[in-house]
């Protein structure tokens, strides 16, 4: 990708054993240190490693990422954490719901029950600070995303697309249908590490109300 | 290090913001780079002030900027000429100033390029946050606050001794960057050129682009005849990581140029500009146009040593002196 970017291509779809493998490189490239190799990307179902090029040929980072990535089988992957996030569903806090139980043909309740009903798998963080892409949705949810996207977004606004299920970690525009807010900080730049989600961890949302909602942070 | 204050801000003008060389290491929290949009300019700010090459700078937008100098301390200025003043009188860019205290640094009129680097010996002293200094405005952290300057901002310096022997220094005229209007930008195919026909990889190294005015430290979005995609694959793609230089190609065919504030994206991207031409990017403005040309990794790669060789020839020579 350009003359600083390498892209390693795991697969071309959203599937967990892929995402695993891209989680699998990128912890080991975590590990290395390799003079010249500046950050790295991890995504869905591919990895970027940004190189300086003054530093690292092109053909040295290639032998060596080649060399990591045959002694991956080894790399033991650190055991997921599993979290638990609340959420307020509906009214003024998930402007959406309304219209994804009707484009379903189920109530309200309904959403909120299917939407809670499974832990959900953190393919990424991405799109902004803090930001988790997750899923399977059951497919009782599928929805597609909105036609028009929102200038704004509020934080904290817990939102669905496609067969994904994100968290906006700040205000931001955005296209996906909401459907609560959670009142927990997913991103604080003070924290180390400062993501309170990480890729390869699972999530599971649980329902409260208005009022724990504005308890929550007093 | 103790803190001085060096500069008051009269006016912020249209933006302007601290950066540094940019924050790395915490893209898998989705925490953007930031930092200077035009790299070759920034260093060379930082060079003339004798500064580290990452060492926080203002970074200027167009037009409007107006500080008062609260003490005595060099400066430098590098990259698009904004028209910049010392008390109404035309100051002279890539070379280092003495300000003393009471100075008025204005940006009156915007002469080339879009902005311009203001380095101040030592560095402007902000919090670190995730090991940088760089303003994340979408992620309303770093720099100062995680915000443009305001009036009435006070910038602060390290206090160090300032370095008078080396005052008056010039970076070389013959490689201070031209900022044409009409610039062609080099690239790299890919990763999904592939997504397009034929005739679309042609009207896209062929046509002339305009910048939009729609464009910010994002992304810079071009007006032009739309780029034709292949009918059998989709608009989007899986998210998948960016990099500054990045050119998207969305849903009505119209590339965008992404810049430092963005990690990943979900559209197909024709071609990557090379690092030695990002000097050139940031410093498009609305009304400017482009024109794309393919060449290889290898000859990026020399571009970039080309630069580099430069600067590390300035480097040196100044520390002859």
């Amino acid at each position: 990708m350009g003359d600083r970017g390498l892209l390693l291509e795991f697969g071309d779809e959203i599937n967990y054993e892929i995402n695993q493998r891209v989680r699998r490189m990128a912890l080991a490239l975590q590990l290395e240190t390799i003079p010249g190799m500046i950050e790295i990307v991890p995504t869905y179902r591919s990895l970027l490693v940004l190189y300086n090029p003054l530093i690292l040929p092109l053909n040295t980072l290639k032998n060596r990422l080649k060399q990591i990535e045959e002694s991956l089988p080894e790399t033991p992957l650190p055991e997921p954490q599993f979290k638990k996030i609340p959420v307020v569903y509906g009214g003024v806090y998930g402007p959406d719901l309304e219209c994804v139980a009707q484009y379903h043909g189920i109530s309200p309740d309904e959403v909120i029950r299917l939407h809670c009903s499974k832990p959900y798998f953190i393919y990424m963080i991405g799109f902004m600070p803090g930001y988790p892409y997750m899923g399977e949705l059951p497919d009782a949810l599928i929805t597609p995303r909105l036609k028009t996207p929102r200038l704004s977004v509020p934080k904290g606004s817990v939102a669905i697309a496609q067969k994904q299920t994100g968290i906006y970690s700040m205000e931001s525009p955005g296209g996906w249908q909401i459907l609560g807010r959670t009142p927990v900080e997913l991103f604080d730049p003070q924290r180390d590490p400062p993501a309170l989600l990480k890729m390869g961890d699972w999530v599971q949302f649980y329902p409260i109300s208005e009022d724990e909602f504005k308890e929550w942070n007093r | 290090m103790e803190p001085l204050a060096a500069f008051e801000v009269l006016e912020p003008g249209i933006l302007t913001t601290v950066q540094d060389g940019g924050r790395f290491g915490f893209s898998q929290f989705g925490v953007p780079p930031s930092g200077a949009l035009d790299p070759f300019s920034f260093r060379v700010a930082n060079l003339l002030v004798f500064n580290h090459r990452n060492e926080a700078c203002l970074e200027t937008t167009l037009m409007g900027l107006k500080l008062k100098a609260l003490h005595e301390f060099p400066i430098a200025i590098a990259g698009g000429d904004l028209g910049p003043t010392l008390n109404g009188e035309p100051l002279e860019m890539w070379r280092t100033h003495l300000l003393i205290e009471g100075d008025i640094i204005a940006f009156k009129k915007v002469r080339t390029g879009c902005r311009a680097y203001l380095a101040i010996h030592g560095g402007i002293l902000v919090p670190q946050v995730m090991g940088s200094r760089s303003t994340s405005l979408s992620g309303k952290f770093g720099g100062l606050e995680g915000r443009p300057l305001r009036k009435g901002d006070v910038l602060q310096r390290p206090v160090l001794p300032s370095p008078l022997t080396h005052l008056g220094l010039r970076f070389p005229k013959e490689w201070v960057p031209l900022f044409e209007k009409e610039p062609i930008l080099r690239v790299i195919p890919g990763p999904q050129d592939d997504h397009f026909t034929p005739e679309g990889l042609h009207t896209f190294f062929s046509a002339s682009y305009e910048v939009s005015f729609r464009s910010d430290r994002m992304g810079i979005r071009l007006n032009g005849p739309a780029i034709e995609r292949r009918p059998d694959v989709e608009e989007s793609i899986i998210s998948e990581p960016l990099l500054a230089g990045a050119i998207q190609v969305p849903g009505d065919g119209k590339p965008i140029i992404i810049l430092n504030e963005l990690v990943t994206g979900g559209y197909t991207k024709i071609a990557v500009i090379i690092s030695a031409d990002l000097t050139k990017v940031a410093q498009l403005k609305p009304g400017d146009r482009i024109r794309f040309q393919p060449i290889s990794i290898e000859e990026a790669h020399r571009l970039l040593e080309d630069q580099e060789e430069c600067l590390e020839g300035f480097k040196e020579s100044m520390e002859r002196r």
